[in-house]
C-alpha cells in the first residue's frame, strides 16, 4: 500500500513578499512584483527588468558572509515552513529527517564576484568560503544543519524543473520509507549582469524594459521571453498518518508525481510536447485521481512564445479541455530552480482555500490558447485537485498533482 | 605599534569576520577554543590581518598562531 503524503508546512520569500502570507495575497490581489534595474551594471544589458525580493534576507551578519544570496533565500523559507509545520517541538528522529532542495544555477554571483576578487587582488585574497557557497547543493546543506537532518540531504538540479524535481523526489523518499518527513522545495538568485546577459544572448527574456509589471504575460500575444525573478519556495512533506496523529494543520495532499526528459533539443521545447505530456500522464496514473477531479493548474507559462503553446498542447493531450488554467509566472517573474517551489505552493493554496490566483497582463490571449486562463483576476472555485507543471532546459518534465487532504 | 594597538585591531578582524565580541579578545585567549574560530574562518583572519598589519603571515606560520598573543608576537616582530 502507497503511503499517503501531505503538505504541513509552507515557507517562501518572492518578488512579491517575504512569506508565504504576503506573496498570496499579492498573487490574488494581482500584483506584479517585477520593476526596472536601477543598478549601474543594468544600464549597458538589452535586458533592464527582474523581480527583486520584496523583503531582503534576515541571516545573521556573520552566517551571511558565508552564504550565498541563493542560500539565505533557501535557509529563510526553510525556517518559515518549519515554524509553520511546528514540528521543532515534536521530537521527530533527526535520522527520519530530510532535505531536498535544488537550485538551477547555483551560487553563480558568488563565483562572479570571487573571480573579480582574483582579478583585482590575486588568489590569496579569493575567500576560502567560495565553494560551500558556489556548490549547488550548499542551500539544501546548510537547511540540513539548521535542521539536524540526517536521512540524507540532496539537491537535484534540472534546471526550471528544479523545486518541482525536489518535491517529486521528497515524496519518493517518504513513500520508500527512508525518511517521514522532507523539506523541499527550491531557490534562486542570480539577479546579475552575467546571467543576465547570457539568457538575452539566448533571446529567452522580455526586452519590455519601459513596462516592467507588464513584461511578464503568459498566453499573451504580446509575450516576448521570461522575466528574471529571485527567491526561494520550501515545504514541509510528511506521512499522512504521522502528521494526523500529532494533531497537524495539513494544507493538501500530495497525491502524485511524474517526471520524464524529451531526449529532444539541450534548451528548446519539444514543440509537440511529447515529454510533458507524459509527465503529466504519470503524475496523473501516479495519484490515482480523476481527470475530471484535476480542475486547475499551475501551468510552466514563462511567457516565451514556443514553450507557453508547447504546454498547451500538453494539458489538452493529458488532461482535457476542462482545467481553469493560470501562470503565477505573471506576477513573480520566472524564478528558475526555485519557481517549481513556489508554484507548488500557490497550487496548494489554491487547492486549499478554493480560489485560483489570475494571470495578469493576459490582455490579448494568443488565439492558439483555447483553454480557460483564469486573467486579470482570482477565481473562486471548488478545487479537489489540482497540477503544477515545470520543465527545464535540458528537456527536464516534471509534474505534481496536489489534491484536497 | 603597540601591543594594544595590534590586540585592538585583531579583534576588529574577528568582529567583523566571526563575530566575536572585542571585549572577549585578549591576549590569552585562544582563537579556536576560546573565540570559535573555524578554520574558514581564521583563513579570513590572516589575510585580513596581513593586509592591516603590512605583513605576511605564511601558512606554516598560522599553526603556530594558537592564542590572540601568540598572532600579536609574531606581528610585532615582523613589523620591526
Amino acid at each position: 500500500m502507497t503511503v499517503d503524503v501531505v503538505v504541513t508546512g509552507l515557507g517562501a520569500t518572492t518578488p512579491l513578499g517575504g512569506d508565504v502570507a504576503s506573496t498570496w495575497d499579492a498573487m490574488l490581489a494581482g500584483r506584479s512584483g517585477i520593476s526596472a534595474l536601477t543598478e549601474e551594471w543594468a544600464a549597458q544589458l538589452p535586458v533592464r527588468i527582474a523581480g527583486h525580493l520584496a523583503v531582503e534576507p534576515t541571516i545573521d551578519r556573520v552566517q551571511a558572509r558565508r552564504m550565498d544570496r541563493s542560500e539565505q533565500v533557501a535557509v529563510v523559507a526553510a525556517r518559515q515552513a518549519w515554524a509553520d509545520a511546528g514540528l521543532a517541538d515534536a521530537g521527530l528522529d533527526p535520522e527520519r529527517l530530510g532535505v531536498i532542495v535544488g537550485s538551477g544555477i547555483g551560487g553563480a554571483t558568488t563565483l562572479l564576484n570571487q573571480d573579480d576578487v582574483l582579478e583585482a587582488s590575486g588568489p590569496r585574497r579569493v575567500s576560502p568560503h567560495t565553494i560551500p557557497m558556489l556548490m549547488p547543493n550548499g542551500p539544501a546543506a546548510w537547511i540540513g544543519l539548521e535542521l539536524k537532518a540526517k536521512a540524507g540531504v540532496h539537491a537535484p538540479t534540472s534546471a526550471c524543473a528544479t523545486g518541482a524535481e525536489s518535491i517529486a523526489w521528497a515524496l519518493d523518499m517518504i513513500r520508500s520509507g527512508r525518511a517521514d518527513v522532507v523539506v523541499a522545495g527550491g531557490t534562486e538568485s542570480v539577479i546579475h549582469p552575467l546571467p543576465i546577459a547570457a539568457f538575452a544572448s539566448m533571446r529567452a527574456m522580455s526586452t519590455r524594459n519601459d513596462e516592467p509589471e507588464k513584461a511578464s504575460r503568459p498566453f499573451d500575444k504580446g509575450r516576448d521571453g521570461f522575466v528574471l525573478g529571485e527567491g526561494a519556495g520550501v515545504i514541509v512533506l510528511e506521512r499522512a498518518d504521522s502528521a494526523r496523529a500529532r494533531g497537524a494543520k495539513v494544507y493538501a495532499r500530495l497525491a502524485g508525481a511524474g517526471m520524464t526528459s524529451d531526449g529532444f533539443d539541450i534548451v528548446q521545447p519539444d514543440p509537440e510536447g511529447n515529454g510533458a505530456t507524459r509527465a503529466i500522464s504519470l503524475a496523473l496514473k501516479d495519484s490515482g485521481i480523476a481527470r475530471s477531479d484535476v480542475v486547475h493548474v499551475n501551468a510552466h507559462a514563462t511567457s516565451t512564445p514556443v514553450g507557453d503553446m508547447a504546454e498547451i498542447v500538453s494539458l489538452h493531450k493529458a488532461l482535457g479541455d476542462h482545467p481553469v488554467v493560470t501562470s503565477t509566472k505573471s506576477m513573480t517573474g520566472h524564478l528558475l530552480g526555485a519557481a517549481g517551489a513556489i508554484e507548488s505552493i500557490a497550487t496548494i493554496l489554491a487547492v486549499h482555500h478554493g480560489v485560483v490566483p489570475p494571470t495578469i497582463n493576459l490582455d490579448d490571449p494568443d488565439e492558439r490558447v483555447d483553454l480557460d486562463v483564469a486573467a486579470h483576476k482570482a477565481r473562486h472555485m471548488e478545487i479537489p485537485a489540482a497540477l503544477n507543471n515545470s520543465f527545464g532546459f535540458g528537456g527536464h518534465n516534471a509534474a505534481l498533482v496536489f489534491a484536497r487532504a | 605599534m603597540t601591543r594594544d594597538e595590534i590586540v585592538a585591531g585583531l579583534a576588529e578582524i574577528l568582529e567583523e569576520v566571526a563575530g566575536v565580541n572585542p571585549d572577549d579578545v585578549t591576549e590569552e585567549k585562544s582563537f579556536t577554543e576560546d573565540l570559535d574560530v573555524d578554520s574558514l574562518s581564521m583563513v579570513e583572519v590572516v589575510v585580513a590581518a596581513e593586509e592591516k598589519f603590512g605583513v605576511k603571515i605564511p601558512d606554516d606560520e598560522v599553526q603556530n598562531l594558537k592564542t590572540v598573543g601568540d598572532a600579536v608576537s609574531y606581528i610585532s616582530k615582523a613589523q620591526a
